[in-house]
């Protein structure tokens, strides 16, 4: 591998492929969306070309700002929920034997093959009074008669965990299986259990991998707009489904392409805050 | 606006059972038609727009062949998603001069906003005499008197409940504020396609004179915000709501009064009631975009589909309330009741849903998510 900066032409070829396309497949969409986003609205028509910050404006309430706050948070809760249960999981995946971890990383995979309106329907199933859960709790005696448990936060806590899972157990699989296993044993032989030495040693040694994890898994589920609507109650109601509301069912593009470029501002602004906050604890 | 029953309709992913199904329902009576008709739909074809769901399988099976049949004209039928968001694919293509379909059926706010754009090609009633009778209020026209879209099915949207869950029909929309039925109401999640405001009017406020003022409307969001706690469901999607009134899941709501008779038809233990306040009577009209090439076919598919028998055909089968005099077909009074009304229905105020279009939507929205 060269290990200096690229200098010719040639050397940096093999990134002009990517390039072409992060320009092609985002920049020109993102550039049509902030056009947009300042067009005129004809109200009951379409839009025009126009430079006004109208949609702005309508967007800068306490409502909206309500919306997006719940979408910020739900979006938070989600990646830490997830990242909390798939790095134990997939430190032990790591441990397995080679059959198994295929087995279940396959598995996982199938999972990301499924629509989210599959996941949103079998969800509101699994959690409904008269199919759901909560029937074998009454089979089982240990509740008086079935409950339906969707839509609830926990509902959609569920569902949004669920899809964010196997794109964390992806994403911490090859750092982890990497992981050098004579750290936990230098560990145990100097005296630290099972359980410190993961917190002490393996959480710490995966820093760098767990903010990556974090951060992906925010930026995921801040773009849901199909589950909260199938597992939520409208307060439960994310940015991106009143963005939906207002492309699809308003013809109100201009105010949805201000939404939806406030909310890719409001993001990268908060991934940048934590690589920044991550790099300074690093020096 | 009437939404189709497939999965995910107006939610942009995914493609719904119904939806594969009916695609290879389509599939196998093309082959059944055999080769000469393929020729003929290379030479002569119309892409039709309909609701997905239960509406385009009904459409498919007993009303496009025998069209075929009498025309010689192949139908492409394609299953549109909700008004709004069938009228936002059809503008944006008519920008690129592109037409998905060259006729479609549009719910009213979608056509008037249509025609707010100029998007609809004028059509010519003296080419169409069946079409000249339909309704004279089902008729859209612009400004200056062009013929922007002719009726092609009315419905209704009623007080629905499951049979089970509810052993007595409830009477009138006021059932929707009962304290009793607390978590149990499924209701369509926009003000536009809900017409919940014309619902409130009608069962508290006189009727839809009451508004006709900002102060009218606003006494109206109060009043809806105080059965909030009773929804458990907005639905965009009608097959959510569906489901969940045949499982008993959610036992009442609003829904479609034809796709409710075809439930209970299947078995499913629900029921369709118009209230004492009447149902909700919308309808869709038969489009035509400017980007299509096809007018002259459109104009002959818009006239054969108002004529009597095949009115008379789509109340049998599809379950729609007639846009033509119902004493010029021949429906009986049992067939007629099936899928209409005596009592006077409440028609939406579609003026106000074009006109104040987001100022009520900003205000619906803060009102059921706040």
């Amino acid at each position: 591998m060269i290990r200096r900066a690229p200098r010719s032409l040639g050397e940096h070829a093999p990134i002009l492929f990517p390039a072409l396309m992060l320009i092609v497949f985002f920049v020109i969409p993102f550039g049509l969306m902030i056009a947009v986003s300042v067009a005129r609205r004809i109200p009951g028509g379409f839009y025009e070309p126009d430079f006004v910050f109208a949609n702005y404006e309508r967007f800068l309430t306490a409502f909206f700002g309500g919306v997006l706050s719940f979408s910020l948070e739900l979006a938070a809760l989600v990646a830490v929920v997830a990242v909390g249960i798939g790095f134990p999981f997939t430190y032990r995946l790591a441990r397995l034997p080679r059959a198994a971890q295929v087995r279940w990383l396959v598995f996982l995979l199938s999972i990301l093959s499924l629509s989210e309106v599959i996941i949103g329907f079998a969800w509101s199933t699994l959690l409904s009074r008269t199919a759901g859960i909560t029937n074998l709790l009454v089979a089982v005696g240990l509740m008086a008669e079935p409950q339906s448990l969707s839509p609830s936060f926990g509902a959609l806590l569920a569902g949004m965990v669920y899809q964010a899972f196997p794109y964390t157990v992806l994403v911490l699989y090859p750092a982890l299986a990497r992981l050098d296993p004579a750290l936990v044993e230098a560990s145990r032989t100097l005296g630290a259990s099972p359980a410190k030495a993961f917190f002490t040693v393996v959480v710490p040694s995966q820093r760098n991998t767990i903010v990556a994890t974090l951060i992906m898994a925010f930026v995921f589920a801040l773009g849901s707009y199909l589950l909260p609507q199938l597992l939520g109650r409208p307060q439960h109601w994310t940015l991106s489904v009143l963005i939906t509301d207002q492309a699809i069912y308003q013809s109100n593009m201009p105010f949805a392409a201000a939404m939806a470029v406030f909310l890719v501002l409001v993001s990268l602004a908060l991934v940048g805050l934590a690589l920044l906050a991550g790099r300074k604890e690093e020096a | 606006m009437k939404i189709g029953a497939g999965l995910g309709r107006g939610l942009g992913t995914g493609l719904g059972r119904r939806a594969v199904l009916a695609g290879m329902g389509g599939l196998a009576a093309a082959g059944a038609a055999g080769f000469p008709s393929i020729v003929r739909a290379q030479s002569k074809s119309l892409k039709v727009g309909v609701y997905g769901g239960y509406f385009k399988n009904s459409f498919d099976k007993h009303i496009f062949p025998d069209f075929t049949k009498a025309t010689g004209i192949a139908v492409e039928a394609v299953a549109e998603p909700t008004g709004e968001a069938w009228l936002i694919q059809l503008e944006q293509a008519a920008r690129a001069r592109q037409a998905p379909a060259d006729v479609s059926m549009m719910s009213q706010v979608a056509m008037l906003k249509g025609m707010a754009a100029e998007l609809w090609q004028p059509l010519d009633l003296a080419k169409m005499p069946n079409a000249a009778k339909v309704k004279p209020a089902l008729i859209n026209k612009y400004a200056d008197g062009r013929v922007s879209g002719i009726g092609a099915v009315s419905w209704y949207i009623t007080l629905v409940t499951n049979t089970k869950a509810y052993p007595q029909a409830p009477e009138s929309w006021a059932a929707l504020w009962d304290p009793a039925n607390k978590d149990k109401l499924g209701l369509l999640a926009l003000v536009a396609n809900s017409f919940l405001l014309d619902v409130t009017a009608a069962t508290f406020f006189g009727g839809p004179k009451h508004l006709d003022t900002e102060q009218g409307q606003l006494d109206c969001f109060r009043k809806l915000a105080e059965m909030k706690g009773n929804v458990k469901l907005w639905y965009r999607d009608e097959a959510q709501f569906e489901a969940a009134l045949k499982s008993g899941e959610i036992p009442m709501g609003q829904y479609y009064h034809d796709v409710t008779g075809l439930a209970a038809a299947d078995g499913h233990p629900v029921r369709s009631t118009f209230p004492k306040e009447g149902g909700i009577l919308d309808s869709g009209s038969w489009a035509v975009s400017k980007a299509s090439k096809a007018g002259d076919l459109a104009h002959v598919f818009i006239d054969y589909m108002s004529q009597p028998q095949v009115q008379a055909l789509l109340s049998r089968k599809v379950g729609t309330a007639p846009t033509i005099d119902r004493s010029a077909t021949d429906l009986t009074d049992k067939e007629f009741a099936a899928v209409s009304s005596d009592l006077a229905p409440i028609i939406p105020r579609y003026d106000l849903y074009l006109s104040k279009a987001d100022w009520l939507n900003q205000k619906w929205t803060e009102m059921i998510v706040g």
